[in-house]
This record gives structure tokens, C-alpha cells and sequence, in this order.
């Protein structure tokens, strides 16, 4: 099927169900129950599921294959951002433009940092992306405020030209659309106690990412991705054999370039607005958590990772210590008292602190991330049944071959 | 004349603290191969030693003060630190004003100790994993070390002050003959210099004078051969790593007055230090200090008024510059060796 042999597909397929059942998966608790606050359809959150998923999907193919650690993604985030914005302000407020541009424009800022930064490998390549980042940040926080709006960031407005637009009236709110479908509309679906969102922004996004996901397979499955692979299994041996490495990686920068400024321009689509902190640091260095948790290297594994972190952050975050003390009450006070000490850093504010641990246990026990622990559970099963043929075992196949 | 002078100067405490931090960065790359992320972590926990420290002298007791009255005539209830008990109130007072430099007695054994179990509990696991996992664990773990800074003392900056002693400015201007107030500079950051100078001074004659550098030195350029001529490299290796953990401590703790200190300052200075390595050149222990100065400096030019005018925002991106200019055209950085992490 499109190519795919008969694994991919069903992973395809499988990932496909996954993604536009989500507002079902996603909310498998009733309303008003305590549980509640684990549920995680809503549009906002589901979005950015997706969103950082295809992010990931295109740091991995970078990271992943060629071993070319960035610190530096989130600068083609945010440029893919901004020139969404720009689209929506001078153009029209359909989505279209915006995210095309979007690409193009990141595609061409990753071209001139990678053509430099590529000329290094190592953790030289690292910090030369990083500086890039940092500059880019830097100067949007600064002296392109007239281009970024600086600290206070970007928003469609009332008076934007928007030449292909008809004139708003006065009191419209300028929305992000698809042809006229607005991003926030969509519909509850009632059922007992269970609310189900199925929200238009979702299903844009997920089928975007449905497109990525495809086309990521598509290159882990080329001769291309073979020569990316090779690049990072001994890249001094296919120098030997006459082949220049230097066009490949490129590619594949630019490409992880290009999937960074489609999730930056879908990012405003969804919620029209910028700031340059989305460049910082520190989210280049989310998006290399997010693939390295799932398993780098590995089709499912950003994705997996990158939604396990969104759902963490949004999630975790929200639970508090009234929250703690009504799920332990039915427990004697003295130890209510101490589990709730003891859980409490971990949660609320705290869940960098619960991130950063459980990344560095990853990196310690698992490097292939969560994926190599599903291969690890799925072995204990395999005995049994060796013909249990599932998406681990096809994980399995395609972990790369340990680096360096 | 005057104004290139004061940027120099002002240069100097950043730089000084660059300096500092890249000197440990770069002694945990040479001697034990491992690129620590969570460096800026130690620095950022040596801070935090300081404000500890400061807070535990002025712990305090209540004490019913018969002496003073309030306007009913009951007697006032008055805070007194602990530490007026043992010293008497003069010395205490000047204690709790010394706060700062004396806190390096307690952040030096803390620093050390914090290096030793993250080099014998973390660090030793990965000495034979890529680059990348060394990265990757360290920079989790400093993720994790800002995490519960910030759990216990909260995401504001805590003001520490300097000894007032050192309060004001010197002017260096009427003592070189410009006119006075030209030059002015604050007494803490002429403290901090000469400490950075100090210790990296030691730093240095402890490498090149003792025996115990030259047997570090000699691992670092051949740790095989060191190891097979029965010498137990991996224990000096520790105690080095102990004494970079506890450089970028001491760092911290000082550089405390300078900027209050908050749970985001370990990762500012490390991205910072970091390129600050890179461009002195990987495993170059003069090369890490000297770039440390010199990019210290640099910003502060970048800074001034003349040259925004005609480059608007460069002060924000020259050290990133500088760092990819020297990566490009020297590979090895500033003086780099050859052969050390050349690709």
C-alpha cells in the first residue's frame, strides 16, 4: 500500500487509527469523576500532541539516522512561525499560505545553518547549532522586533491588509481558516457522562501529521535513508568508498529543517500568535528529549516520545496537593501526610523535575527509548507466541545498529 | 581612552567567571573524555551554597528584650541570630556581613563531595558511551540539579550582598589621571577578579608543581600507558573531577553579589561556557582561560553606545560569532591540541 511493504503499512495504519480516534482514546474518564484530569481531549492539548509529534518525526530524521545531534531545531520553529504569521497578516487568514511559506522559508534557513554548521560534526556541529539558535533568538528578542514584535510577539489584527481577504467588519475577530472552516469549530458528542471535542483544528493537524509520518517512512525506506544510515554507522568508511557525505546530510538537515517550519507554521494556524521564547534554547533541547525518550532511530518512537512529554507537561502539571490529599484520603492520615510529601515535588511545578529524571533514566537504562522497552516487554510474549508479529518487533528490525 | 579602559574592565568579572567554569569544563574533557552539560549546574549550586550559608547565620531566636518597650509597656520580642550567642554581637554582625567570601568554607568540601558522587555515581557509567549519551545524561541531570534548587529556594533571584566593606566603587580614573568619576568600578568585582586570578593561578601551578598534576597531566596526554605503569589513574581522575566540581562552586558562591542568583543562571552560563571551550580549543586548559577573557571582554565592547549605533543588537550575538567564525576557519579552536575531538 502506497508503496510501503506490508509492516509499514500497518504501522501507517495503526498510527492512523490512533491519531483520528484520539478524541475517544484521549478521553477515557466521565466528566466530574476524579479521574477527570487525566483526560486529555481537549483541542488545545491534542494539537500540540500532534504538532510536536511532527517536529520530532523531523528531528529524527536528522538525529536519528545520521546521529547529528542540533541544539539548534526550535530556531526553524520559530522562522517557520513567523513566516506563517506574516502569510495571515498580508495575505489571507486561510491556513494554506501560511503553512506553505511556512516550509519554504525554514527550509531555506536550515540550507544556510546546516551548508555551515555541517562543515563540523561532533559536539562542534552541536554547539554550532546552538549558536545559530541562540543568535536567531537573540536578535528576534532585539533588533528585528519591527519583523518579530520583540517581547510582545505577534498577533493577526484588525487593520492587517490581508489582500486576499474581503474587509472584516468592525468587532470580526480575524480567524485562522481553512476555506472558510475556522480552526477552533468542531462539535461535542455527548454520551452518558463521557463529553467527546472533535475539534476541525485537530484533524487538520493530524492529518498533516498522518502525511509526515508517511513520507518519514518513505525516507527511512530509500536508498537515501540508507546513505543516512550510513553516515552514521562510520562515516570515514563510505569517504573511503568514494562517496561524499556532505550533499546527504544536508539533505537531511534541510528536510528536518522543513518538518520544524511546517510544525512552527501549524502552531499558528492553531493559535494565532508568536514570541520568540518558542526559539530558545531550551525547546531545541525539548525536541531532543522528546525523540530520544520515544527511541531515536525508530519510526514510532518521536511520536510516541513526543506525546508522552506534551500530555506529562499538561497533565502532571495541573495536579496539585488538594489533588494529592483527595486521591490518598481514604488512607490513615499519618501515611496520607507522607505520601503526599513525598509525591508533591514531583508534580505541579515540579514536573521538570519528574522530566528530567525520567530522561535521564532513559538515557542510562533504555537509550532506545520507550520503544526498546516496549521491544523488551514484547520479548517476554514472544516466547510464547513467535509469531506475534507487532510494531516492536518491527522497531526491533529497524533499530540502527549501535553508534559510534 | 577612558571608555575602551572601562570595558575592559567590565569585562573582566564576566569574563573572569567564563573563565572560571570553561577551566572546569575543560578539565573534566581532558582528564576524563566526558562532556558535562551539568556544569552550569555546579556553578548554579556553588551559588546557592552562598545564600545557604548566609541563611544559616542569621538564623534566629526570639528573645523577650526587657530593655525596650513598646507603647503599652510590654516588653518587645527581638530576633536574635544564634550566632550573637556564640560571638557576641559585634563579631556576629561581622560575620553575617562576611557571609559571602566565608561560605567558601562550606561550598569548597560541598562542591567536592557533590563531584565525587556524580563522577563514582553517573559519570563513571559512561565513559564508554558516545558523546551524545554523555550529553544527553548530563544535560538531564542538569535539568534535574535546577529543579530542586528551584524547589527549595523558589524561581526568584535571592539578593546576597557583598561584605559592605566592599559596597562601593572604586575610581580607577582619578588614580590613572583621567578625570575622576569617569572610570568608576565596583570594589566586589575587583575582589572577584583577583579570586579568579588566584585560582586559576592554582589551579595551574597544582597541575605543573605537584606530583600529583604531572600524573594527571601525563594520563591526560596517554591515560593507557599511565594505567599500565601501575598508577591508579581513575582515582586522580575522580579527584580532579572533585576539583572542577569545586572550581565552578567557588565561582558561583562569589559571583553571587554580582548577579542574585536564581535557577536559571547554571544554564545561561553553561550554553556560554560551552562556546567559550569550543573557541579556546577542546582540552586546552590556557586556551579555555584565555577565551574566557577575551569573549568576556568582547561583549562588554559590543555593548557600548558607539558601536550599537552602527551594528544595532551585535552585543546579543558576538560571543555566538565569534564562536562560529573561530570554529571554521580553526578547527582546533584558539590552542587547541591536535588530535583531541578534531572532526
Amino acid at each position: 500500500m502506497f508503496g510501503l511493504n506490508k509492516k509499514d503499512a500497518g504501522l501507517l495504519i495503526v498510527v492512523a487509527i490512533l491519531a483520528l480516534a484520539a478524541p475517544f482514546i484521549l478521553n477515557p474518564f466521565p466528566e466530574g469523576s476524579a479521574m477527570a484530569q487525566f483526560n486529555a481531549g481537549y483541542p488545545d492539548l491534542m494539537q500540540r500532541l500532534v504538532i510536536f509529534g511532527i517536529f520530532a518525526i523531523g528531528f529524527n530524521i536528522l538525529f536519528g539516522l545520521t546521529g547529528y545531534l542540533s541544539f539548534g531545531h526550535a530556531a526553524f520553529l520559530g522562522v517557520g512561525s513567523y513566516a506563517a504569521i506574516w502569510m495571515m497578516k498580508l495575505l489571507t487568514m486561510n491556513v494554506i499560505p501560511a503553512i506553505v511559506v511556512s516550509i519554504i522559508i525554514a527550509g531555506l534557513f536550515s540550507l544556510l545553518v546546516g551548508f555551515i554548521s555541517l562543515r563540523r560534526s561532533g559536539i562542534y556541529f552541536s554547539i554550532l547549532t546552538l549558536a545559530f539558535a541562540q543568535m536567531s533568538y537573540a536578535l528576534a528578542y532585539s533588533v528585528l522586533t519591527p519583523i518579530t514584535g520583540g517581547e510582545t510577539g505577534l498577533q493577526p489584527k484588525y487593520t492587517d491588509p490581508r489582500v486576499l481577504d474581503k474587509a472584516l467588519e468592525a468587532g470580526q475577530q480575524p480567524r485562522a481558516n481553512l476555506f472558510g472552516l475556522e480552526m477552533n469549530q468542531g462539535f461535542q458528542l455527548e454520551m452518558g457522562n463521557w463529553v467527546f471535542t472533535f475539534n476541525a483544528g485537530y484533524y487538520i493537524a493530524a492529518v498533516v501529521m498522518l502525511v509526515a509520518f508517511y513520507l518519514s517512512i518513505r525516507i527511512f525506506r530509500s536508498p537515501f535513508g540508507m546513505m543516512l544510515r550510513a553516515v552514521k554507522s562510520n562515516q570515514q568508511r563510505m569517504n573511503y568508498t568514494g562517496l561524499n557525505s556532505k550533499p546527504y546530510t544536508l539533505a537531511a538537515f534541510v528536510i528536518s529543517g522543513m518538518y520544524a517550519g511546517l510544525a512552527g507554521g501549524l502552531l499558528v494556524a492553531m493559535d494565532t500568535q508568536v514570541g520568540a521564547e518558542r526559539m530558545f534554547w531550551t525547546a531545541s533541547g525539548e525536541v531532543v528529549l522528546m525523540t530520544i525518550l520515544g527511541g531515536a532511530g525508530t519510526l514510532i518512537g518521536p511520536v510516541l516520545g513526543a506525546g508522552f512529554i506534551k500530555y506529562m507537561e499538561n497533565i502532571v502539571s495541573k495536579i496539585n496537593k488538594s489533588v494529592l490529599e483527595q486521591w490518598f484520603a481514604f488512607m490513615p492520615d499519618g501515611i496520607e501526610d507522607v505520601l503526599v510529601a513525598i509525591i508533591y515535588p514531583f508534580v505541579g511545578k515540579g514536573w521538570h523535575l519528574t522530566l528530567g529524571l525520567l530522561f535521564m533514566l532513559v538515557v542510562i537504562f533504555l537509550p532506545g527509548g520507550l520503544v526498546e522497552g516496549g521491544q523488551r516487554i514484547g520479548k517476554m510474549f514472544r516466547r510464547r507466541d513467535a509469531n506475534a508479529n507487532s510494531i516492536e518487533a518491527d522497531a526491533a528490525e529497524q533499530r540502527k545498529p549501535a553508534a559510534e | 581612552m577612558d571608555a575602551i579602559l572601562l570595558q575592559i574592565l567590565n569585562g573582566m568579572d564576566k569574563g573572569s567567571a567564563y573563565a572560571l567554569i570553561a577551566l572546569g569544563l575543560t578539565l573534566i574533557f581532558g582528564t576524563l573524555g566526558v562532556v558535562n552539560f551539568a556544569h552550569g549546574a555546579l556553578f548554579l549550586i556553588g551559588a546557592f551554597c552562598a545564600v545557604t550559608f548566609s541563611k544559616i547565620l542569621s538564623l534566629s531566636h526570639v528573645v523577650i528584650d526587657e530593655s525596650q518597650k513598646d507603647f503599652l509597656g510590654n516588653p518587645l520580642k527581638v530576633e536574635v541570630p544564634y550566632i550573637y550567642d556564640m560571638f557576641g554581637q559585634a563579631t556576629g554582625d561581622v560575620i553575617i556581613d562576611w557571609a559571602v567570601p566565608l561560605s567558601l568554607l562550606f561550598t569548597v568540601p560541598v562542591m567536592i563531595a557533590i563531584g565525587f558522587a556524580m563522577e563514582r555515581g553517573l559519570i563513571k557509567h559512561f565513559y564508554k558511551r558516545p558523546h551524545a549519551d554523555q550529553i544527553l545524561v548530563t544535560f538531564g541531570l542538569a535539568i534535574v540539579l535546577a529543579e530542586i534548587v528551584k524547589y527549595f529556594y523558589g524561581a526568584n533571584p535571592i539578593p546576597t550582598p557583598a561584605p559592605s566593606a566592599f559596597a562601593g566603587s572604586f575610581d580607577f580614573g582619578a588614580m590613572l589621571g583621567f578625570d575622576p568619576n569617569t572610570i568608576i568600578y565596583p570594589y566586589w568585582r575587583l575582589v572577584y577578579f583577583a579570586f579568579a586570578a588566584v585560582i586559576i593561578g592554582g589551579v595551574f601551578a597544582f597541575l605543573q608543581f605537584t606530583t600529583f598534576g604531572m600524573v594527571v597531566r601525563a594520563g591526560m596526554a596517554d591515560r593507557e600507558t599511565v594505567g599500565l605503569l601501575g598508577i591508579n589513574i581513575d582515582k586522580r581522575f575522580t579527584i580532579m573531577f572533585g576539583i572542577a566540581a569545586a572550581v565552578a562552586g567557588v565561582a558561583g558562591a562569589m559571583y553571587a553579589p554580582i548577579n542574585s542568583p536564581n535557577y536559571n543562571m547554571g544554564m545561561d552560563f553553561l550554553v556560554l561556557s560551552f562556546v567559550v571551550v569550543v573557541v579556546g580549543g577542546m582540552g586546552s586548559l590556557p586556551g579555555a582561560v584565555l577565551a574566557g577573557f577575551l569573549l568576556g571582554i568582547l561583549e562588554s565592547f559590543a555593548s557600548m553606545s558607539v558601536v550599537l549605533e552602527t551594528l544595532p543588537g551585535i552585543n546579543q550575538i558576538i560571543i555566538y560569532l565569534v564562536a562560529i567564525i573561530i570554529l571554521l576557519t580553526r578547527p582546533r579552536g584558539l590552542m587547541g591540541r591536535k588530535g583531541v575531538m578534531e572532526d
